[in-house]
């Protein structure tokens, strides 16, 4: 079965790890994932605040160029290209005006039929199935689910029930054996866009993240958002600085879990790729201190 | 041969400004039948009256047409001035040129041909009109009053000090109300029970007076000064008559840990229980889905204690009809409880609590005794956070109305707070301060400047805990939206009052119409808040909208005058414009039944000399009948009229409307 896939600019470029999780848990679930032929940038964070008939059709265009491809339906791991794809259908349904003068700017045709998905849809509608019998021992460890803001929210366009405290990534997590802890932190802010422009703001709202994740007993933070999973792994220079101490806590992918579930290596996941290290091998769970500071001169390079 | 009178108001400049009155007149003298016409500038004026009366006698009128403005202002003024001449009133007709015409128009010819042709038309209504005489029913002088609150309490003595009986009826095992669960009132600080419950104990001796607690309205029919109600009186399974109130039962039970509803779930009780000490009446219930014996049959424990064998396993609910004149509704409000609410963490903080549950911290007759110690470990909070506005004023949580108590509440919450907790902090997020009331902003002021109460304007957007904590996430937008975080060893909602679950369908058995809101709604919002719009039931109290106690009490007192006036009379008088059924046209299709609102069409059967039923006809109530005239829409054969609007009154008001010949312009 062919679905489409929008990569966005994360997947592509700062999240390989997600991507080549996301595509072989596809893989495994006999899904093919066709990216979309020549696609553009959704628009997140600028488009929206300068020009709203930009911001619907830069995500439009992508849209008409999937619905040409024959796609019924698109994944869209990232949550802020989720949230930017989700706005312009909604837009293009609701207003009349935009169905006029959008094909023009995109010089597509665009029905908007297609359907958008994203990684937790996609998750249950086509993977839960597959992961039957998947319990395994080694993730007997307690995971702090973050959501973030834009995969659940505004409720008016995701349609979420629960959006202050999902509990949709718990019940995934559940088939393959992880517990979740019951924390107060899912749709905080991570400090988002503002993770080149301000680092000490993200420090501080990661920060807080990670403090209570702790603090609650999680061993590692699952995200599903390439800005979140980001922030929280990368940016723990400026996290660490605001905290007043080292934090050890990994932040993954959900897919990357998925993943080993389904007997792909941690090399395939990619579990490299991760700033603060994390493995399940031989029921070896380690994000220990050693390995911080291993890594350490690896965290201290991109701090900014 | 009709005679009929046109008189033309100025109303000052309001209608003469726009509309040329004497020209009007002068068209209007040309219609036949009409033998006299004449303009003056203010006709419900005593000259005014006089003029009609003087015109009624010299030219011997058998109608009259008053053009002026709407009917709802002056039309029983004219109407009046027609009987006094000894003329049925319902030949006196009113154009509304005034509304209909000279204020929505701008001067000029167009403008006066339009008042003269609604003279015109209303002309040919009255050639048309036949008399018609008021209706009238008898009453019987007894009122239910549904909701043992302090608004059904005050209605219910009201009403019996007149000398009226009424049937009290109240779905809970006691009277009282949200007012028995208060510590203090506002703004006076004095002690809530010990001002009702001589109200409830006066409720319980008063002769005039029948109290059914635990008991519930099944349904109602009927219509002003003749309903006839059905109320379940739901089984307690104690035998009332014996029952001498002594409590033993309660105390022997072995169940104990049940979350108790009189103190907001803070405390537990047994499964046969007395709400609280002063209940009224002081007569146990056995709550059957949490008793032994009524699970498996193995407990009697209760049974073999009680000394005055009052015990009655076998107990069924009864449905008890009566007979009542008036009812007013007094059923009261509920609040919104903490698992409304995603942000503070969907009820699951121990230490997050409703304004109500803080009302049980802090009576001496709660679960710790008037002490203020936390649900979790029941440790004594030093700082305890108020959140006013939760859910109200909100429409991201579909309530957009302020529920009104909330602010006076919440100053008193605080203030006993610190009256109880000296060494304690007390801080209130609140949106505005809504004090309007006799003594509510100098009870503000109070909290602020002697109890040191620290208020900051803005909302709340997230509760967690951290570390044993309450942490508070807000903003203060008078220090220019700065983000503040208090660490609170407690959290108090004032979360919103809203309606019973039940209130729609109470509604709905009682035929009275309600908001979006579910509150029941009033007959009109500024000049008849208390009666509803189906004659005989009135409201008093926050079943209509959120309401603190000196509202609810004053208009529990309005719905009792409301029904005492009601009850001063034998037979009640009735406008007579209500349909009328045609029985020999009438084929019995009942569709008018289906579409009746106010279920005032009945099934009659005529019968032949031999009393065989010949056909079976639609018969109007005409105590039921509102007058809508929906039944007159519906009705296929064309045999219900609508009295005062029959078809043919209205179909000759249209042909009239487009017969202008030239003579009329």
């Amino acid at each position: 079965m062919k679905i489409g896939y929008f990569p966005g600019c994360s997947l592509h470029g700062t999240a390989p790890e997600y991507e080549a999780s996301l595509k072989l848990v596809a893989k495994a679930a006999d899904i093919e994932l066709v990216e979309i032929e020549d696609w553009n940038c959704c628009g997140a964070t600028a488009a929206h605040s300068m020009n709203r008939m930009l911001s619907i059709a830069l995500p439009a265009r992508n849209l008409a160029i999937a619905e040409k491809m024959g796609l019924e339906e698109v994944v869209v791991p990232c949550a802020a290209c989720y949230s930017r794809l989700l706005f312009a259908l909604n837009e293009f349904k609701l207003d009349e005006k935009v169905r006029m003068n959008l094909q023009p700017i995109i010089e597509t045709e665009f029905k908007g039929n297609i359907k958008i998905l994203n990684v937790l849809d996609f998750l249950e509608k086509y993977v839960m199935d597959a992961l039957k019998n998947k319990v395994d021992d080694k993730f007997k460890k307690k995971a702090a689910c973050y959501y973030g803001c834009l995969l659940v929210r505004p409720p008016k366009l995701t349609n979420s029930e629960r959006w202050d405290d999902p509990l949709r990534m718990e019940a995934i997590l559940k088939k393959i054996g992880i517990d979740s802890i019951d924390w107060s932190f899912k749709t905080e802010c991570c400090g988002a866009g503002l993770s080149i422009a301000r680092t000490d703001i993200v420090g501080k709202l990661s920060g807080k993240i990670i403090e209570d994740a702790k603090d609650r007993g999680a061993d590692m933070i699952v995200t599903a958002c390439p800005m979140c999973q980001s922030n929280l792994d990368m940016r723990r220079g400026a996290i660490n600085n605001y905290l007043k101490k080292d934090n050890n806590i990994p932040a993954i992918f959900i897919t990357q879990l998925i993943g080993l579930a389904f007997g792909y290596s941690e090399k395939d996941m990619q579990f490299d790729k991760l700033f603060v290290p994390i493995s399940f091998s031989n029921n070896n769970f380690s994000n220990n201190n050693d390995n911080l500071k291993m890594q350490k001169s690896k965290v201290k390079e991109v701090k900014v | 041969m009709a005679r009929i009178g046109v008189f033309i108001c100025h109303c000052g400049e309001n209608i003469a400004s726009t509309v040329d009155c004497g020209k009007v007149a002068e068209i209007s003298s040309k219609i036949p039948g009409v033998v006299f016409s004449t303009d003056y500038k203010y006709m419900c004026s005593d000259p005014g009256q006089t003029l009609i009366k003087d015109a009624i006698k010299k030219y011997k009128l058998t109608g009259v047409v008053v053009g002026a403005c709407s009917p709802r202002m002056h039309e029983p003024t004219f109407r009046k001035v027609v009987a006094s001449e000894g003329i049925n009133p319902f030949f006196c007709e009113m154009a509304n040129i005034r509304e209909h015409c000279s204020w929505v128009h701008p001067k000029g010819e167009e403008t006066t041909q339009k008042a003269a042709d609604t003279i015109r038309i209303l002309v040919e209504k009255v050639r048309n009109n036949e008399p018609l005489y008021p209706i009238k029913v008898p009453v019987t002088k007894r009122a239910l009053v549904i909701g043992g609150g302090i608004a059904g309490i005050q209605a219910s003595l009201d009403i019996a000090n007149a000398g009226n009986e009424v049937i009290l009826i109240e779905k809970e095992p006691s009277i009282g109300g949200h007012m028995a669960q208060l510590s203090e009132t506002f703004p006076t600080l004095d002690c809530s029970q010990c001002i009702l419950t001589p109200r409830m104990v006066e409720v319980a001796q008063h002769p005039n007076i029948t109290l059914m607690s635990y008991s519930e309205v099944e349904s109602l029919e009927g219509f002003i000064g003749n309903f006839k109600a059905t109320i379940r009186k739901k089984a307690r399974f104690i035998n009332e008559e014996l029952c001498n109130g002594c409590g033993d039962c309660t105390l022997k039970c072995p169940i104990k840990k049940i979350p108790d509803e009189f103190n907001a779930e803070m405390g537990k009780r047994p499964a046969i229980y007395v709400p609280f000490p002063q209940a009224v009446p002081n007569k146990p219930v056995i709550d059957k889905d949490n008793c032994t014996h009524f699970k498996n049959g193995k407990c009697q424990f209760c049974k073999t204690n009680c000394s005055a064998g009052a015990i009655d396993f076998d107990q069924q609910d009864q449905l008890i009809t009566v007979d009542v004149g008036a009812i007013v509704v007094a059923t009261g409000f509920t609040i919104k409880g903490t698992d409304f609410f995603p942000e503070y963490g969907y009820g699951k903080y121990k230490d997050v609590v409703t304004g109500l549950q803080f009302e049980r911290l802090l009576s001496s007759s709660g679960p710790t005794l008037g002490e203020v110690r936390r649900p979790s470990d029941g440790k004594v909070p030093k700082k305890v956070v108020f959140i006013a506005c939760a859910g109200s004023r909100d429409p991201a949580k579909g309530i957009e109305y302020c529920s009104k108590i909330c602010c006076m509440y919440t100053a008193k919450h605080a203030m006993l707070y610190k009256h109880k907790v000296p060494d304690g902090e007390a801080d209130i997020f609140y949106m505005d301060i809504r004090a309007g009331g006799k003594n509510y902003e100098e009870f503000v002021r109070r909290a602020v400047e002697e109890d040191d109460v620290n208020y900051i304007r803005g909302r709340v957007s997230k509760v967690y805990e951290k570390n044993g904590k309450l942490i508070v996430r807000g903003v203060d937008t008078l220090l220019n939206s700065t983000p503040v975080e208090i660490e609170a060893d407690m959290v108090v909602l004032a979360t919103a009052s809203v309606a019973h679950s039940d209130a729609e369908s109470l509604a709905q058995k009682l035929h009275i119409s309600y908001d979006s809101y579910n509150f029941f709604s009033e007959a009109h919002p500024k000049l008849r808040p208390v009666e509803t719009n189906t004659a005989g039931i009135t409201l008093a109290g926050a079943c209509q909208a959120p309401k603190d106690i000196p509202e609810s009490v004053a208009q529990a007192s309005a719905a009792a005058s409301k029904t005492i006036a009601l009850f001063s009379q034998d037979l009640l008088t009735r406008e007579p414009i209500i349909a009328v059924s045609n029985k020999s046209t009438c084929v019995g299709c009942f569709l008018c039944q289906s579409v009746c609102p106010y279920l005032a069409i009945e099934r009659e059967e005529i019968k032949d000399r031999n009393g065989n039923i010949i056909k079976t006809v639609a018969s109007i109530n005409s105590g039921l009948c509102q007058g809508c005239g929906t039944c007159v829409a519906f009705c296929r054969s064309k045999s219900i009229d609508l009295q005062g609007y029959t078809n043919n009154q209205v179909f000759s008001e249209v042909s009239a409307l487009f017969e202008r010949s030239e003579e009329y312009v």
